[in-house]
């Protein structure tokens, strides 16, 4: 199964190398096949491997040393475990069904720019696999730097747009801040324990004094908080919106961001042996979640309102690793990759058909022209709301569970962010799919069910959507019933919490019961009168994001601008132009003056053979004071 | 102080004072003449030391070829003192100055030299200065770069005849 | 004789006939200082030579030590009178040009 581990990445990148070098000379169709066949192999042998794991067991595939330096050494390896085979099997499978359904969305673009498409989105899942199968924290900073750069080009997919561009730099800033954290806790540990392999770490973690841990831990949650989207860097992911709609579903909602909680939930021995850093997981992730919950309650882009609730979701994600439900956290991950990518490609189907229309006040009563997006849509709407069977309740409840274990005022807010969760999504649907339609009379004449290239994925993720969250039926109802954490137990040392069953029964009826009001009150409120004026008060600070934007703006940006404009105007300039000019003028005066010299007189050429002889004999007497200073030069 | 010390004082001083005086003669034709008198002085230093064929030789290849050479392109020339070019005072100042400072400086070198305190060179007697012991050497050590100077003087007349030649 | 006399009375030419090169303009004269320097150079070399024969006779009244040091000394003066030819020439020719031996006129040098 060793070789089998290699296939993974392989087929990705050959795929990318192929669309990437041929993108000149390949139709569509052929890019089209080879840009989803390669993940779709890549699936099949991610199913061998995780079937092999669950039989087997964990193996480790080490192909070569990739950096042997003194008395520590990097192999390039493959770690191919119950956590990371799970991550295989989103990566390719949602990988797959992103694809299949790109190949319906691009098609109006040009070939080779629809080539540069899939060889991007082919680089970005072979980035991504190699960040979760690395069996060291070096070879997942590969990946995720790649991950990184495949983000940056697939938001500025659209080069021609400016705006569109300046997305894709600062998406790239933000995680590069974050990277820096991350970067910084692989030194640490490398100076600490001379080794980033994951095993050998996990195994001598008592040998880190308690700061060295808090401080690692804090560093990699730093890295966490760029690539997921966290308080203070999660501005970048909302702007990222500017890619393409089916990017947006698989970077930006089911995969990318959620490698923040695959590295915390990887080093959850090291997070659980501090309690600082787990605390601030908790405390940034609860803020995130709620923050960015209320923002998008205000939104109108239907992208937006996706993003601002996967920034929400990543932070519920985070409580529940801050709060020890590691698995709770991994199965969130798992069930929002299917409900996430599912709305997302929904809201890719709506924008499709109505002619890249994205404000949601320009909709209205889709319901009937887009019966598959809209059954899709509202099964995904329902999953993130928390509705029992969906996926969507069994992840977050049991994520609540451990809050509520943890902290009560914890379980408070993070069910006021799932009543938030619950109105804004269906606030969009209300306004998207129910009540009349409020485009043009063109874009009415155009209302058109998507191909069923999109419709396929979208069933399949919505089935998904429905029936994933029965791989973790909570203690409660069924014994033994979640599969995940006994599936990831080998992984994942779960910090146990307690909790009588009556407490969770009124715990579980509580957030439903909320979660359920708020839908019906966003319907009600929408459906029929959807707020189509300007917002004003709270409403309007809500809608403008909090102004966190322009405060980053005026806070950071601007004096760093204005600190450049010194360095570049005053010391630049007058500085270090002067020194460099200085020297040339020098070096021209003193050539000038010495020009003299060459006087082309025997005599002066003969006088100066003698001063030389002068010197090079003092400089040469033996015992002189110049000698040795001479020698002591050698 | 015995009679070979007296006659190398007296040999060296001439030596000296010839040689300040070619420098110091205005007119090129006493200059040719004061050193000539200086190689007199070193070939009395040569016969002090028993090398007679270099004694000899210096006489006759100097003294007489080399310096008649001299003489006669001075007269050919018709150079005199008058004619006789001179630097200003200032250049003339610093070459005596860094002159006298590279003497100053390489007799203090051998002044500190430690291991030449007790050397002396043999006077008066000793064979190997003496033609028999010269020309073995010569002709058996030294045949192949002695027969190269011959081509080495056979050059320098043709560069001579060929410069000399009018155009 | 200690060889220090030897060797500073040859310094003491050879650094006339520096100065004299430094201090004169006419070509002829600055030759002729080389000459100089060359004979102070031979006076050293028959000097040496016979000081290393003085170091070898005291064992042995035959030694043929310090040969090389006169043969060189041959040799030099080989060189130098093929040099004077050359060189007289090369005077003779610039005589011929510019009507003067001053070589502050052989400024061609600076460019």
């Amino acid at each position: 199964m060793n070789t089998l581990a290699y296939l993974v990445p392989l087929f990705p990148l050959l795929g990318f190398l192929v669309n990437g070098l041929g993108r000149k000379s390949l139709s569509k169709s052929a890019t089209g096949v080879i840009g989803s066949g390669v993940i779709l192999a890549s699936f099949v042998v991610s199913l061998l491997l995780f079937f092999d794991v669950k039989s087997h067991g964990a193996t480790i595939a080490t192909a070569f040393d990739f950096i042997n330096g003194g008395s520590f050494k990097i192999p390039f390896a493959f770690q191919i475990d119950q956590l990371s085979s799970l991550f295989l099997l989103i990566i390719t499978g949602i990988g797959f069904l992103i694809h299949l359904y790109s190949t319906a969305y691009m098609h109006e673009e040009e070939s080779h720019h629809f080539a540069r498409y899939f060889a991007y989105l082919n680089l970005f899942v072979f980035s991504m696999l190699l960040l979760v199968m690395g069996a060291n924290y070096v070879i997942m900073f590969i990946g995720w730097e790649g991950v990184g750069l495949c983000s940056y080009l697939l938001i500025g997919y659209w080069f021609k747009n400016a705006n569109y561009n300046y997305a894709a730099k600062k998406a790239f800033v933000m995680n590069r801040i974050g990277d820096l954290g991350f970067l910084l806790a692989v030194f640490w540990l490398l100076s600490k324990l001379g080794t980033v392999t994951y095993g050998d770490v996990f195994a001598n973690y008592s040998k880190l004094s308690s700061a060295d841990m808090t401080g690692i831990t804090i560093l990699l949650f730093v890295g966490a908080m760029g690539k997921s989207a966290q308080i203070p860097l999660y501005t970048w992911l909302p702007d990222a919106m500017a890619g393409p709609t089916p990017v947006s579903a698989l970077i930006h909602a089911a995969t990318m961001v959620t490698a923040g909680i695959y590295m915390i939930a990887r080093s959850n021995v090291l997070y659980s042996h501090s309690e600082v850093a787990q605390n601030l997981v908790a405390i940034i992730g609860l803020a995130t979640a709620l923050f960015s919950a209320t923002i998008a309650i205000k939104q109108n882009d239907i992208k937006k309102v996706l993003a601002y609730s996967t920034v929400s979701q990543l932070g519920y994600m985070f409580l529940g690793l801050g709060v020890g439900a590691y698995t709770g956290a991994v199965f969130h991950v798992m069930t929002h990759a299917f409900f996430k990518a599912l709305l997302f490609l929904g809201a890719g189907s709506v924008i499709h058909a109505m002619h890249h229309e994205q404000d949601i006040r320009k909709m209205g009563g889709l319901k009937k022209k887009l019966p598959i997006t809209h059954i899709t849509f509202l099964m995904g709407c329902i999953a993130i709301s928390g509705i029992p069977p969906f996926s969507g309740f069994f992840s977050k409840d049991e994520i609540l569970a451990a809050a509520f274990a943890h902290n009560p005022v914890y379980w408070g807010l993070g069910v006021a962010g799932a009543a938030m969760t619950a109105f804004y999504m269906f606030r969009l649907y209300a306004t998207t799919f129910l009540g009349t339609f409020r485009g043009t009379h063109e874009q009415e004449h155009h209302l058109h069910e998507s191909p069923s290239a999109m419709t396929i994925p979208l069933i399949i993720l919505a089935i998904l959507s429905v029936i994933g969250g029965f791989v973790g039926i909570p203690e409660l109802f069924v014994h033994d019933g979640h599969l995940l954490k006994s599936f990831l137990s080998p992984v994942i040392t779960e910090q146990e919490h307690h909790i009588e069953h009556s407490t969770e029964y009124v715990l579980m009826g509580i957030s439903v019961a909320v979660a359920a009001i708020a839908i019906l009150f966003a319907i009600s409120k929408y459906s029929k009168n959807p707020e189509l004026g300007e917002p004003a008060g709270l409403g309007k600070i809500l809608a403008d994001k909090w102004y966190i934007d322009e405060l980053y703006d005026a806070v950071i940006v601007k004096p760093l601008d204005a600190l450049a404009t010194f360095f570049k105007n005053i010391i630049e300039k007058s500085g270090i132009d002067g020194i460099v000019n200085g020297v040339g003028k020098l070096v021209t005066y003193s050539s000038r003056q010495l020009r003299l010299l060459q006087n082309g007189q025997v005599g002066g050429y003969i006088l100066f053979m003698v001063l030389a002889m002068i010197v090079v004999v003092l400089i040469w007497v033996n015992d002189g004071y110049l000698y040795k200073m001479f020698t002591s030069l050698f | 102080m015995n009679a070979t010390q007296i006659v190398f004082w007296f040999l060296s001083a001439l030596a000296l004072v010839s040689a300040l005086m070619v420098l110091l003669s205005k007119n090129p034709v006493h200059s040719v003449l004061w050193l000539i008198t200086v190689f007199f002085a070193i070939s009395g230093h040569y016969i002090l030391l028993n090398a007679q064929f270099l004694a000899i030789v210096n006489l006759i290849v100097y003294a007489g070829a080399i310096m008649v050479l001299f003489l006669f392109v001075i007269m050919l020339m018709n150079l005199n003192k008058q004619t006789e070019p001179q630097k200003n005072a200032w250049l003339k100042m610093a070459g005596a100055i860094s002159g006298g400072c590279l003497l100053m400086i390489l007799i203090s070198l051998v002044k500190q030299a430690n291991e030449i305190t007790t050397k002396t060179a043999r006077m008066k007697d000793g064979d190997i200065g003496l033609i028999g012991n010269l020309g073995k050497a010569l002709f058996h050590d030294y045949v192949v770069p002695f027969e190269i100077s011959s081509v080495l003087f056979l050059s320098a007349m043709v560069g001579a005849v060929v410069i000399g030649k009018k155009d | 004789m200690p060889i220090q006399y030897y060797i500073i009375l040859s310094l003491a030419l050879f650094c006339i006939g520096i100065v004299g090169v430094l201090t004169r303009r006419n070509a002829i004269i600055i030759f002729m200082c080389i000459e100089l320097m060359l004979n102070a150079v031979n006076l050293l070399l028959v000097a040496f030579s016979k000081m290393h024969y003085a170091a070898a006779a005291v064992a042995n009244k035959a030694a043929t030590e310090g040969t090389e040091g006169q043969l060189f000394v041959f040799f030099i003066m080989v060189v130098a009178a093929a040099e004077v030819s050359v060189g007289l020439a090369i005077i003779v020719m610039m005589y011929r040009n510019i009507h003067s031996v001053d070589v502050s006129f052989l400024n061609r040098l600076k460019n």
